[in-house]
């Protein structure tokens, strides 16, 4: 039956279907729609629609749907919305999106005929568009904010420990996406862009607390379950477009910290034992940790490399690390040292850790050393010191040292060292043997007590032999020695470094007598005194047989230093070549032995020079060895494999490898293709 | 029939092989290129050491002053290429029968004539790059020696390759005199420096990369040039 539909009816009865469906969807009693009604709906707006002809009332009805959604969320929704909070809001967020979905979807039926015809034709917003519109606005725009933070303070709960409602936050962020009509606009906007920052913040917290306590391996362990847990997080509820930018943020913080870790170290005067603590702590390494494949392993190799390969107020990592070894293997040492003894013990005891001593710490970190070479050779000047000077704690540890050194470098590296240690065990066995073949032949003996240390030459850092003229005393010393060790071996030449002996002298000041514990040296200085009461510097000078500098150190430690044994005339503090010296008969020390130290000895400039040379003749032979098997390279590949060659001594500057190419070539040992001037030959 | 011999008092009177088969024109022919050999030959013994038998320094100079060209212009040494001379200094009658015979000349005025052509043929690409590397071994004076101090190389760069590349010359040479790195230039160093004049472009150094096989000494110039530029 055909009807004039009157407008105001028809708007009336529209309105009594929305409040009918309204109360349906606020769960208030009501009987469903049934198929009549829903019938009649919709005629009612096709009537008005198109039989109110001339009267056109479709944007009546289009702007009516909007009104009625409009009404809906104001009154229903957002009141419900703007009482809750957190997770009660997110709750109620997610009930009333979902039943204002199911209010658009009706409303579209019902106004289907105007969305059909009208709005094509008008070319406006479809229907379902404007519901989305209306809530977006409405909504959405109002509560993001609240929305957003109420979120990422699940999540951070959930990174915390706490169960969270996953299903819930999921919904929730699935709103983000479908208010953007499935585009992920709104969702990086509004809630991603805030997230990452809110994750690098609380990241950065546990960071900076994790990093203090736990020891390097638990710091990895802890980071790459973090990592894993974020990626699940994404599984769970965040959308899968955030997948990559979390794990870089996340990864960044984690690693962050460790190279703040070593720019404050290296900011700071701190001492070598605590530098060496602070980063064997960060940095000792788990091999487990490094030999799967977690993205965390890159960024924190290249970390290590950096730090090891850096510089620390002026001295580099490799003479610090070679320090701390000597630190570790001293007698007694610092007192830090034993209590590094005692975590040794410790650790050794604790079986999780394995068998990580501190020095295997401190060879591990090595292998991220470039300059090993460099550390090996101050390693052995110090080692030298420690032997001859008869400071090294126990000669056990010193052969472990070693071994490790081997196991990580190679026999390269170590046979020198190897043969120092061994050389003091057969130097302690001639000494023995001397001491029985002097009770044997009595008229050989000097009068004074000797111990000699023979070295093998080639083992042991050059040392400068110097032509000091002994006191008569010692060349009785000598003589005794050299013929003894003659009968036990005819054809070595022995060559005596007076600079590392050293004397006990018994000095009579008055009435009293102290034991002066001096170098050789001081010994030859001193016993000039014995025949002579006053001596001008050029005296000594020519009597002891040394050098400007050497007398120079040697007077200035006698008569300008803690000890004054030689009265010095000027008394001033330095030594001048018109100076005259006395022995000072009125020197007064409770003490009844006394060391005058040895002068202190910059190795660090020879060593670096040594080393340089080392290389250079290194790097010719792994170019030659290269070239020979090659016949044919190109430059760049010559490069590659010399760096290849050599990684596990040091990594060769790559002006170095040109340098020695170039000297090669003059040499004639390889020569430059004519035609391609980036292939060299291999010249037979 | 040619000998091979270094030097040679007498002469074999070369024959040309393609002459024609009659007597009477071979014989002419011959007799033509046996004047011009005799002419050049004289020129020679006009210079040379009577006991040597070689043109020595001395008898360079006099044949330079007669040529008007001073001994040290780059022309001589275009004429020692020419030659092929070996040692630098002498003439041997080989080579100086060699070079004239190349550029047509049997007396000193064609010589002087044939001197503009000789630039221009060494000017040609090809030429250029022997010409260029035969300097260098011409320098090297000692048996065995391989390299050329800085101040002589320095004053060949200037000489060959002045006139064609003048502002890479004289930034290379301040280099050179500045520099302790180096105290003497070996031939690779030497040739790489006419790569780079033809390859890089100068002043801008834009497309030199020195992770490329250029010798050390050209990447330690083009660091010194940067680091003055900036």
């Amino acid at each position: 039956m055909r009807k004039i539909v009157d407008l105001e009816e028809g708007l009336e009865l529209v309105q009594k279907g929305i409040t009918k469906l309204t109360n349906i969807l606020e769960g208030r009693a009501e009987p469903s729609f049934i198929t009549d009604e829903c019938m009649m709906l919709y005629t009612t707006i096709f009537n008005i629609a198109s039989r109110n002809y001339p009267h056109d009332h479709s944007q009546l009805l289009y702007d009516k749907y909007r009104e009625l959604l409009e009404e809906y969320l104001t009154s229903e929704a957002l009141p419900a919305l703007s009482e809750k909070y957190d997770e009660f809001m997110l709750l109620e967020l997610v009930h009333r999106w979902k039943n204002y979905k199911v209010m658009v979807r009706w409303l579209t039926h019902f106004f289907f005929y105007i969305n059909r015809y009208y709005i094509p034709r008008r070319s406006l917003t479809p229907l379902a568009e404007v519901g989305l519109n209306c809530f977006r606005q409405l909504v959405y725009q109002v509560l993001k904010d609240k929305v957003r933070d109420a979120v990422i303070s699940l999540i951070n709960r959930e990174r915390d420990g706490e169960q969270v409602d996953k299903t819930l936050l999921k919904n929730v962020l699935n709103i983000f996406v479908e208010i953007g009509s499935g585009k992920t606009h709104y969702y990086e906007t509004d809630f991603e862009a805030h997230m990452l920052r809110e994750t690098s913040t609380y990241y950065s917290q546990k960071a900076s607390i994790w990093i203090v306590e736990y020891s390097c391996p638990d710091y990895m362990f802890k980071a790459e379950e973090c990592l894993k847990r974020e990626k699940d997080r994404v599984l769970h509820y965040l959308h899968e477009i955030s997948k990559p930018k979390l794990l870089q943020h996340v990864t960044a913080e984690l690693t962050v910290l460790m190279k703040q870790a070593e720019d404050a170290a290296s900011n700071k005067k701190v001492l070598v034992r605590s530098v060496i603590e602070l980063n064997a702590k960060y940095l000792a390494v788990s091999n487990d940790c490094f030999q799967n494949k977690s993205p965390l392993r890159k960024p924190l190799k290249e970390v290590f490399e950096v730090f090891c390969n850096k510089g620390f107020s002026g001295n580099s990592c490799v003479e610090l690390l070679a320090t701390f070894c000597d630190h570790t293997l001293k007698k007694g040492g610092t007192k830090n040292s034993s209590e590094a003894v005692e975590e040794t013990i410790e650790k050794t005891k604790d079986s999780s850790y394995g068998d990580i001593t501190t020095l295997s710490q401190t060879v591990k970190l090595l292998a991220y050393i470039n300059d090993k070479d460099l550390f090996a050779e101050f390693h052995r000047k110090k080692l030298a010191r420690r032997l001859l000077f008869d400071r090294s704690a126990h000669d056990d540890s010193e052969r472990s040292m070693l071994k490790k050194l081997n196991q990580q470098f190679g026999w390269q590296v170590t046979w020198k060292m190897e043969g120092m240690v061994t050389d003091m065990t057969l130097a302690r066995e001639i000494q023995s043997s001397f001491q029985e073949y002097l009770k044997s032949n009595r008229q050989e003996n000097p009068g004074t007590d000797l111990s000699v240390t023979v070295l093998t030459t080639r083992f042991w850092p050059g040392y400068k032999s110097h032509d000091l003229n002994l006191p008569s005393e010692l060349i009785k010393c000598v003589q005794a020695f050299k013929i003894f060790y003659e009968t036990t071996s005819s054809r070595r030449k022995l060559t005596w470094l007076y600079s590392l002996g050293s004397c006990i002298i018994n000095a009579k000041f008055g009435e009293r007598t102290i034991e002066l514990i001096v170098t050789t040296h001081h010994a030859a200085v001193l016993m000039l005194f014995n025949s002579a009461d006053r001596l001008g510097y050029s005296e000594i000078k020519s009597q002891v047989g040394l050098t400007d500098d050497e007398v120079t150190i040697l007077l200035h430690s006698l008569s300008c230093a803690r000890y004054k044994i030689l009265n010095k005339e000027p008394n001033s503090q330095t030594i001048s070549r018109t100076d005259y010296f006395e022995f000072n008969s009125e020197f007064t020390e409770e003490m009844k032995r006394i060391k005058i130290s040895r002068p202190r000895v910059d190795e660090r400039n020879k060593v670096i020079q040594d080393v340089d040379k080392d290389r250079e003749y290194a790097i010719d032979a792994a170019i030659v060895r290269i070239m020979k098997n090659r016949n044919v390279i190109v430059y760049q590949q010559l490069v590659v494999e010399c760096m290849e060659h050599l990684k596990h001594v040091f990594k060769p500057d790559i002006k170095a490898i040109k340098k020695r190419i170039e000297a090669l070539i003059t040499r004639e040992y390889l020569e430059r293709d004519q035609m391609n001037p980036s292939i060299f030959r291999y010249v037979a | 029939m040619r000998r091979s011999s270094t030097r040679k008092t007498g002469s074999a009177l070369p024959v040309n092989p393609s002459s024609g088969s009659s007597d009477t024109y071979r014989s002419a022919s011959s007799k033509a290129v046996s004047k011009e050999v005799e002419r050049i030959d004289n020129l020679f013994y006009a210079y040379a050491d009577a006991s040597s038998g070689l043109i020595d320094p001395e008898g360079i100079e006099s044949f330079c002053s007669d040529l008007e060209v001073d001994y040290t212009d780059v022309r001589i040494l275009m004429l020692a290429w020419k030659m092929k001379a070996e040692k630098q200094g002498y003439f041997t009658l080989e080579e100086w029968r060699r070079g004239l015979k190349a550029l047509h000349a049997d007396t000193i005025s064609k010589l002087k004539k044939s001197l503009s052509e000789l630039e221009k043929e060494v000017a040609r690409p090809t030429n250029f790059s022997d010409f260029y590397s035969y300097s260098f071994r011409y320098c090297l004076t000692e048996d065995k020696q391989k390299c050329i101090d800085i101040e002589s190389a320095c004053e060949l760069l200037d000489l060959v390759l002045g006139f064609q590349f003048r502002p890479q010359v004289d930034k290379l040479v301040e280099y050179l005199k500045h520099q302790r790195d180096y105290k003497v230039i070996n031939m690779d160093q030497w040739t790489s420096f006419l790569r780079f004049c033809n390859e890089i472009n100068f002043p801008s150094l834009d497309n030199y990369d020195a992770e490329l096989a250029w010798p050390l000494i050209l990447d330690n110039f083009v660091e010194w040039i940067r680091e003055k530029q900036s």
